[in-house]
């Protein structure tokens, strides 16, 4: 079975084969492997097959959708889904139907994709394992003893166990890069705004950025470019054309200046994914893109600014799950007692941990020392990469200071936390970066390079990603799931 | 170090009811958290201004005309409990 959308739709084409031969044969390999992965939250087969049939018949006729046409792919399970259910790994929400589509869901269905069902995450997207999830248990399809990252670790997986061939996720503070380069997979983070945001059930809104997740860098960027654009339902939404993504790829990148940051190789990270990273931007030289060190000085504070944003911000959103609307309900004497019941029962440890920690920082005689201070450090954060990019074209840096971890090893919260070292500055930023496979450990793990780009410049990140793509073959690799 | 009672009242205005144990549990991990945090409060930021969101946010407004909205039953389909055409909650004021 070809692994790409790309080549399965130009397979469908050729009429070499169909979407609905393909759906089956993924369905398949879900139902035989996803046991052993645990990707799915929500198998949606039905509606999968009847989505094949559609587009066979486009294409018998001639006339499919686009390049996306007739792709199986799987969305985390945070994007609301009209008549699916959608639980954000939530117990509060495991049975929650949606009465509409989120933006990216119905313009993935309007480019002709094929939902194979909703994928596993952290509750409320707060996490880097999927551990946090308290619906399931999610695999690293490449060592079933570890785990797929976090917190959009049910697509990544699936992706690289080929029980999707693309997907979305959501990255707050590195959701999307950080299981793309635990799971050898490409996943994108787009600029803030380039993605609606609606019909997403919010975790912290300034920081929220819906992507794509795909076998390779082309996948990635047709999707990207499918989803991408103004949505008068998200006031965030950013009005500008959206580029052809995947018809700029194939450009080269000789004379691209690539930035490296003095903070993003620090002490205590994994030196094979200090050796791996540091292999693939001689790659990138080799290419012709010229290197200069570059510095951001704020990034040593990234992590605790963001430790008090999204938490306050999470416990805004989390607010909404009263037991009233919908979702779950435990019974009280009074209104307060109901709720207290419902969210105590409802949220698990992690996402009761952000909520008490984000009402604390916003609280009366907090505000300023936490969440003010923490809105400038983030201007700071904001300035070091428009100072970089005053000089450079992309940086280029590791996604994570480490490779997959095993299920249970992070049972510390603020080990869990500094996972995200290296990704929480360009959410904090609002600038795109991606995450492409860049080699593995001895090992077998495998490990992610990162490309940052300035605002609204995802096609150089894309074809920088895809240059260096093209000039290796981590991407090819497949785990062994049986 | 955040002690016992500022868990309690912060538990309070976010509804989440804790038991003795998870309060305790809170205030070890609340107090870790912080103290990592609170590194922050070193940083100078004089003269810098917040940022709220990444990219810069201008209010968005859309003409004021009527358009559908989603039917009463189906905003009501996801609601533990209802009366009619109303989301049913315990009493708040007394008889």
């Amino acid at each position: 079975m070809p692994a790409t959308i790309h080549e399965l739709t130009a397979a469908y084409g050729r009429g070499d084969t169909t979407p609905s031969r393909v759906t089956e044969e993924f369905l398949a390999r879900i139902a035989k492997l996803d046991d052993k992965i645990g990707a799915y939250l929500t198998v949606t087969a039905d509606q999968a097959r009847a989505a094949a049939r559609a587009s066979d018949e486009r294409y018998r006729q001639g006339r499919p959708l686009g390049p996306l046409d007739g792709a199986p792919i799987t969305l985390k399970d945070v994007f609301c889904t009209k008549g699916v259910r959608t639980t954000c790994g939530s117990k509060i929400l495991e049975s929650f139907v949606p009465p509409y589509d989120a933006t990216v869901t119905e313009r993935l269905a309007k480019a002709g994709c094929v939902m194979l069902g909703k994928s596993n995450m952290d509750e409320f997207a707060m996490g880097s394992s999927t551990e946090h999830s308290a619906l399931k248990v999610t695999r690293n399809p490449w060592d079933l003893a570890r785990v797929p990252g976090g917190s959009s670790g049910g697509p990544a997986a699936a992706v690289a166990a080929g029980l999707a061939a693309g997907g979305l996720g959501t990255d707050t503070g590195g959701s999307i890069r950080q299981p793309a380069a635990f799971c050898g997979v490409v996943g994108l983070k787009p600029t803030y705004g380039r993605v609606s945001r609606y019909g997403l059930v919010a975790f912290a809104s300034s920081l929220d950025h819906p992507g794509p997740f795909g076998a390779d860098v082309t996948d990635t960027a047709l999707l990207l470019g499918a989803i991408a654009g103004h949505d008068p339902m998200d006031a965030t939404s950013i009005d500008a054309p959206v580029p052809d993504y995947a018809g700029a790829l194939e450009r080269d990148v000789r004379g691209l200046r690539l930035g490296v940051p003095n903070e993003y190789f620090i002490d205590g990270m994994d030196p094979e994914v200090e050796a791996a990273v540091r292999a693939a931007i001689d790659v990138l030289k080799g290419l012709g893109a010229t290197l200069e060190r570059v510095s951001l000085p704020a990034t040593p504070h990234a992590l605790a600014t963001y430790y008090v944003i999204a938490p306050a911000e999470a416990s805004s959103n989390l607010a909404r799950y009263d037991g009233v609307k919908y979702g779950l309900r435990v019974p009280g004497h009074d209104l307060i007692e109901m709720e207290s019941r419902t969210r105590a029962a409802g949220f698990g440890a992690e996402v009761r941990r952000r909520i008490m920690l984000g009402t604390y920082v916003l609280s009366a005689g907090y505000y300023d020392a936490y969440y003010g201070q923490a809105q400038k450090v983030r201007s700071l954060v904001r300035r070091d990469f428009d100072a970089a990019f005053g000089r450079v074209d992309l940086i280029v840096a590791p996604t994570t200071p480490n490779v997959p971890f095993k299920h249970g090893e992070k049972a510390d919260p603020i080990a869990m936390y500094l996972n995200d070292v290296f990704t929480i500055p360009a959410d904090m930023a609002g600038v795109p970066a991606v995450s492409v496979p860049c080699g593995f450990t001895r090992g077998g793990l495998p490990i992610g390079l990162q490309l940052i780009g300035r605002a609204l410049d995802e096609a150089t990140v894309l074809r920088a990603a895809r240059a260096y793509e093209r000039a290796t073959d981590w991407h090819t690799r497949r785990p062994n799931v049986g | 170090m955040i002690s016992r009672d500022d868990v309690l009242r912060v538990a309070r205005l976010a509804r989440l009811a804790l038991t003795d144990a998870e309060v305790e549990t809170m205030r070890e991990q609340l107090s870790a958290i912080l103290s990592h945090i609170d590194a922050l409060k070193a940083v100078d930021t004089a003269g810098v201004e917040p940022t709220s969101h990444a990219v810069p946010q201008f209010n968005v407004m859309r003409e004021d005309e009527p358009r559908p909205c989603f039917p009463v039953e189906e905003m009501l389909a996801n609601a533990p409990d209802r009366a009619g055409d109303f989301f049913r909650v315990p009493r708040i004021i007394e008889e």
